[in-house]
């Protein structure tokens, strides 16, 4: 590797490569890997009896089960109305789509704090939209539909800034080589632009079903915090937490970062995957 | 070839106008319900006691210190991460060197932690039972439940916002012009100040206005460090959810509705820099992961 990076440095006319790295790697270090190796360094203080007892107790069994489902089915959700808004925002004309276009990203620029006690106020039985339910004998507020109302919130901007683009760069002559080899409108959408934005559709489903199982502030106020029953993944991590219980709050990180990574993995095996789909398509 | 896109043009395939209608209806009622009706609940129920209640909790002493921290914690975190970003994105856009792929990942991490684990790491390295606790405990330093904790995990949270927008941009410009510029006898400074700045200046402005953004709204990873103190140690959102919880609905939405102000501002600022810059499109919040080009 030595021998490498001399060789290479002949060839280097811009100055400030050691600064620059040598920086990124220092600040990357002090603020993100050693800290984020104490997670795993207080852990390895467990048995791993200990640490089995923790990540396999009944409590934390019923937090995944909630955590998964919940984030899957917003997830789901998303792709499905992120689709449809991504379609619409392309493909057609209509009055007020530039607003419409900025509002997307208001989930992520809105705090999440502040997305937690609106949705609670609207979904709660005398709220905007709770009372409209109520009658129905619908609860949101403070159960477990109430969290996927919050992380539906928070993962409506992902689907549709993947397929986005995707969408905008699909070649419209294919659309016509289809019809002009007589498929109807069904089959050119079902065969010809749907399996092209597949892998644009997964990764956006990948990304918000990853936020979605780590958020914390738009669900904390919808969420009544009942241990088995409303109680996602962070939650209890915080209730650990809040109870001096750094152990077992770490046991639970170790699983919701290992999960997380190979989230992260997956996303950039279909990122890879669509890259390739893409040059294919230009050959 | 031209002549026969012409002919074909308005032959071109859509839906059936009531098809068109009907997805255009359920993607703004989707909007509506999700994105719209919310937002006008925060001003709604901010005025619902009246303006002058809405000033009055604004004007709150604990209401303005809030706001003083918020400020403090984004005036550390943005433009530290800022120069970390620049340095980044200089090292990986315009050098070769190994492990480059395994780098931008490490640097996209912060994206894929749970805010509350954000927010723990720095207790089990700075808390009063963690690795250097004891050391700044005798020295009299409080990091966590004080405000360096805050500034620290906000700088964690917002992180990787500047650097990755700058590195897409500085790996698609290249390194030529830089090159062009060294070989004219420019220093490293002035090529940086001349050249490389006024190229990225939009993409810096991009990612200064995501991540204060995030910077100020931030809240589990900022809820676990914090004590909860008010007036010492409260942050906008913080103040939220302390009002929310002592049932002070009204009070808790007023000064929601600052934060809900700061994100309108965020989208107008965020849309008037897309507009500027086109090639910014797209890569807003979206951690969509590097690599990836829209050609």
């Amino acid at each position: 590797m030595a021998t490498r990076q001399l060789g290479a440095k002949k060839l280097r006319v811009l100055p400030g490569f050691k600064l620059t790295l040598g920086y990124t790697l220092l600040y990357l270090g002090l603020i993100v890997l050693i800290p984020l190796s104490a997670v795993f360094i207080k852990t390895s203080t467990l048995t791993w009896a200990q640490f089995s007892h923790t990540v396999f107790s009944p409590q934390a069994l019923a937090a995944y089960r909630l955590s998964f489902g919940a984030s899957f089915f917003a997830a789901l959700v998303n792709a499905i109305f992120g689709l449809v808004v991504a379609w619409v925002l392309v493909r057609y004309n209509f009055f007020g789509k530039k607003l419409v276009d900025a509002l997307v990203d208001l989930p992520f620029a809105l705090p999440t704090a502040v997305a937690g006690i609106t949705l609670a106020t609207l979904y709660a039985p005398n709220g905007w939209i709770g009372e409209w339910l109520a009658p129905f004998g619908i609860k949101v507020a403070y159960t477990q539909l109430g969290i996927f109302v919050a992380l539906t919130f928070i993962g409506l901007p992902f689907i549709v800034r993947t397929v986005q683009p995707v969408l905008e760069d699909f070649d419209p002559e294919l659309e016509d080589a289809a019809a002009s080899l007589g498929a109807n409108r069904r089959q050119i959408f079902w065969r010809v632009i749907f399996p092209t934005l597949t892998p644009a559709l997964l990764t956006g489903f990948a990304l918000a079903f990853a936020r979605a199982l780590g958020e914390y502030g738009s669900v904390v106020f919808i969420s009544s915090n009942i241990p088995m029953k409303t109680q996602i993944v962070p939650l209890l991590i915080m209730n650990e937490l809040d109870g001096f219980q750094y152990a077992r709050a770490t046991a639970l990180a170790v699983v919701m970062l290992v999960v997380s990574f190979l989230l992260l993995l997956s996303v950039n095996a279909l990122q890879w995957w669509s890259n390739r789909y893409n040059t294919n398509n230009l050959a | 070839m031209t002549a026969a896109e012409t002919i074909n043009a308005p032959h071109r395939m859509s839906e059936p106008p009531f098809m068109r209608w009907l997805l255009i209806g359920i993607a703004l009622a989707f909007m509506a319900l999700f994105l719209v009706v919310p937002l006008v609940s925060v001003f709604a129920g901010a005025l619902k006691q009246g303006f002058g209640f809405y000033f009055q909790t604004l004007r709150d002493p604990m209401t303005l210190s809030a706001i003083k921290l918020t400020l403090i914690a984004a005036g550390i975190s943005v433009p530290l991460n800022c120069i970390f970003g620049v340095a980044a994105a200089w090292a990986i856009a315009k050098f070769d060197f190994r492990g480059k792929n395994v780098l931008l990942t490490l640097i996209d991490l912060p994206f894929s932690i749970s805010p509350v684990i954000s927010g723990m790491i720095y207790v089990l390295v700075f808390g009063a039972q963690g690795w250097f606790g004891s050391w700044f405990s005798d020295h009299n330093i409080k990091i966590i439940f004080a405000v360096p904790g805050i500034v620290l995990a906000t700088i964690f949270v917002t992180f990787p916002f500047v650097a990755r927008e700058l590195i897409p941009l500085m790996q698609a410009q290249g390194r030529t012009e830089e090159e062009a510029a060294r070989v004219l006898g420019a220093s490293g400074w002035q090529i940086f100040w001349r050249v490389t700045i006024p190229n990225i200046k939009w993409g810096l402005i991009y990612g200064v206005i995501l991540c204060n953004a995030r910077a100020m709204g931030e809240f589990g990873a900022v809820s676990v460090v914090s004590g909860h103190i008010q007036g010492l140690t409260n942050t906008i959102p913080l103040h939220v959810q302390i009002l929310y919880e002592s049932n002070n609905i009204a009070g808790a939405f007023a000064v929601a509705s600052l934060l809900t102000f700061l994100a309108l501002v965020t989208l107008v600022l965020k849309t008037w820099v897309e507009y500027k810059n086109t090639a910014l499109r797209g890569t807003a919040f979206t951690p969509v992961p590097f690599g990836k080009k829209s050609n």
